[in-house]
């Protein structure tokens, strides 16, 4: 039994491209591997033409993760989270400090800059999230249900400041499982369920792919049941 | 790379800036154990001592010898001999029941007839060595009565169950060392008294006597002291209880997600873990000379010795160095298999105490059983407190201290390389 199977996916430059599927799918196991957390047991794949096995540091630097949970320090400020991570990501000086400042101010935070994460809401706590995966202006950004438990106002801060960034030439491949957020935001998406890709396209086609579907929500039950995925 | 090392080692110190409970953890405890431990084990140390030990004495005999054992304990350092309790004379059976309730450690039973008897026997003994000699006149030994039965005489003692051996022996060695003396004296006296007054006159001090040599350095006698053995030993418990601080925050690194976080990013972990190797390093030099600063300067304050380091402070600090690496290791290994801190956190304080344990900082090495003085020389806190002995007590030069301190470095690289690996092979998965 394996967590993927058969999978095969082709996503271009540019392209804003949504994994979607049930709990236990392998939305998060696809993603990982794509940032190299986890090894594949077998098949290849390649970013922006390199491979792990050969490039893994030259492909860490050209991609940008925002994992599901907060990876912050929770009693660091949000400026010294992200000094750090962006310094990891081989920033430094004043080019670091600057970048900092400027998207805490995109996202709405710098007046919370040097207040400690752990004090912010989850909304917040997601923003500078995301920012921690993005100082340094990644080719390719991996996002694991970046809006998941925040409000509205935060949800739409974030994914404006996603299609900003998609519009500077950042290819954005983002799980969800916010139908209605996917089909708004993504130029493609896949449906995924038991490790296997069901169903590929843009929003629009997939939902003219299934007799009666209204929408992507439609096509979603009709590819994968209604019965509860609920798994250990 | 450094850059990144150092931004690391800056977030190191930011976390534990802002952890008061961990702050409070790694410097403030050791210096509340140092101070503690060396005041309690001072007066063992100390040849004279403020405090005595009252024990009971039960007197049967009321003659030369209970008095002797009497006075000598009276002028002994340790004890204060207590023979009434609510001013009625100590009998056996009280003085029993008392010391096994813990009211007494001791209780010395000095039997009926004692001096009397000791004194008969002694007599007997001489008479006969003398008539063998052919020293009595012949009528005296024709007449001499038929000689009456002396049974042999015992010193009962009475411990308190909660008294440790070490004690035990120390008191029952000292009092059959007073019993010898007594007996020696009265068989020089009884033959003086056989051979005739004023004609023999023996000399009865002891003629083998003992020395203890103190080492010398430059003309200084270096005197081991309370201070001298229990910093270094308290002070390397302390650098190492650095595992526990320093497991948990990389568990922690786990469970809040930064980890994966740095997983994606393009540094590698030997930048992770060299960084924290700087941050705790700094951590394991102020502790250490904070505990020296309280050894030389605090300690004289409250009646203890001060430390003596004149010379001796660069080597210290080379060892502390060392022996604070080690630990690091072992906090990062530790830290990198452990999945939660309800596993790091117990795991690594008691493994810390059996390190210390094995390591000779409660009991020395030497007293130990043989397959624990082997086990003794693979514990880190072994290398460490024989490098700071060496140092302190030793007067040795960095070159005789190079074996210890390599085997707390290889066991730093070691450990590290174990984590390293671990992870690695993990992430495989």
């Amino acid at each position: 039994m394996y967590s993927l199977n058969n999978v095969s996916l082709d996503i271009t430059e540019g392209q804003i491209f949504g994994l979607l599927g049930p709990n236990g799918a392998g939305k998060t196991t696809l993603i990982s591997m794509l940032c190299g957390l986890i090894k594949p047991t077998s098949g290849h794949f390649t970013i922006d033409g390199l491979d792990y096995q050969h490039h893994s540091s030259k492909i860490k630097k050209i991609i940008g993760v925002v994992p599901q949970e907060y990876a912050l320090y929770p009693t660091l400020t949000a400026r010294e989270n992200l000094l750090y991570f962006g310094s990891m990501y081989g920033l430094k000086g004043n080019d670091l400090k600057d970048k900092v400042i400027e998207t805490l101010d995109l996202l709405g935070l710098l007046k919370f800059a040097d207040k400690q994460v752990q004090t912010f809401s989850g909304g917040m706590k997601r923003r500078v999230n995301l920012i921690a995966g993005i100082l340094h202006n990644p080719k390719v950004l991996f996002l694991d249900e970046p809006t998941v438990g925040v409000d509205v106002q935060s949800k739409n801060a974030i994914i404006d400041y996603l299609k900003v960034l998609n519009q500077n030439g950042t290819s954005i491949i983002y799980t969800s499982h916010h139908l209605a957020e996917a089909e708004d935001f993504c130029s493609n998406i896949a449906i995924i369920d038991q490790g296997q890709i069901f169903t590929k396209g843009t929003p629009s086609s997939l939902i003219d792919s299934v007799e009666d579907a209204r929408n992507l929500e439609d096509v979603f039950i009709s590819l994968t049941g209604k019965a509860l995925r609920d798994a250990i | 790379m450094l850059y990144k090392i150092w931004m690391s080692v800056v977030k190191e110190f930011l976390l534990l800036k802002r952890d008061l409970g961990g702050l409070i953890i790694l410097f403030v405890m050791p210096l509340v154990l140092v101070i503690t431990v060396t005041l309690i084990q001072d007066s063992t140390f100390k040849t004279v001592s403020d405090s005595k030990i009252p024990i009971l004495l039960v007197d049967n005999d009321k003659g030369t010898v209970s008095k002797t054992v009497f006075d000598n304990l009276e002028k002994s350092s340790l004890f204060t001999v207590v023979t009434q309790i609510d001013n009625k004379a100590v009998t056996e059976d009280v003085a029993r029941e008392n010391v096994h309730k813990g009211k007494y450690q001791l209780a010395i039973i000095i039997p009926k007839d004692l001096s009397t008897d000791l004194q008969a026997k002694v007599d007997q003994n001489v008479e006969k060595i003398v008539s063998s000699l052919g020293m009595t006149d012949s009528t005296a030994s024709a007449s001499a009565k038929p000689q009456r039965i002396i049974k042999e005489k015992e010193v009962k003692l009475y411990f308190d169950p909660a008294v440790q051996m070490s004690f035990k022996n120390a008191v029952m060695s000292s009092i059959d060392k007073m019993i010898s003396q007594i007996e020696t004296k009265s068989i020089y006296t009884t033959f003086q008294n056989q051979l005739g007054e004023g004609t023999t006159d023996f000399e009865q001090k002891s003629f083998i006597t003992f020395k203890e040599i103190i080492p010398t350095i430059n003309n200084k006698e270096i005197r081991p002291n309370s201070v001298q053995h229990n910093v270094p030993a308290w002070t390397l418990f302390a650098i190492f209880f650095i595992v526990i601080p320093l497991s948990i925050n990389i568990v922690k690194e786990k469970s809040q997600g930064t980890f994966v976080r740095l997983r994606t990013n393009p540094v590698s972990n030997l930048v992770i873990i060299i960084g924290k190797t700087i941050t705790y390093s700094v951590i394991c030099m102020i502790q250490f000379y904070m505990m020296v600063a309280v050894a030389v300067f605090l300690f004289p304050s409250i009646g203890l010795p001060s430390l003596n380091i004149e010379g001796h402070l660069f080597l210290m600090s080379i060892v502390a160095l060392f022996s604070g690496f080690a630990a690091i290791g072992f906090g990062i290994l530790l830290g990198t298999i452990a999945s939660t801190q309800e596993q790091s956190a117990p795991f690594g304080a008691t493994s810390v105490i059996i390190l210390a344990a094995i390591g000779g900082i409660w009991v020395p090495v030497f007293a130990m059983p043989s397959i624990m003085q082997i086990i003794a020389k693979s514990s880190p806190m072994n290398w460490g407190l024989e490098a700071f002995y060496d140092v302190l007590l030793r007067n040795v030069s960095l070159l005789e201290i190079i074996p210890e301190i390599s085997l707390s470095f290889l066991f730093f690289i070691l450990t590290s390389a174990i984590a390293l690996f671990y992870d690695q092979k993990k992430r495989a998965v």
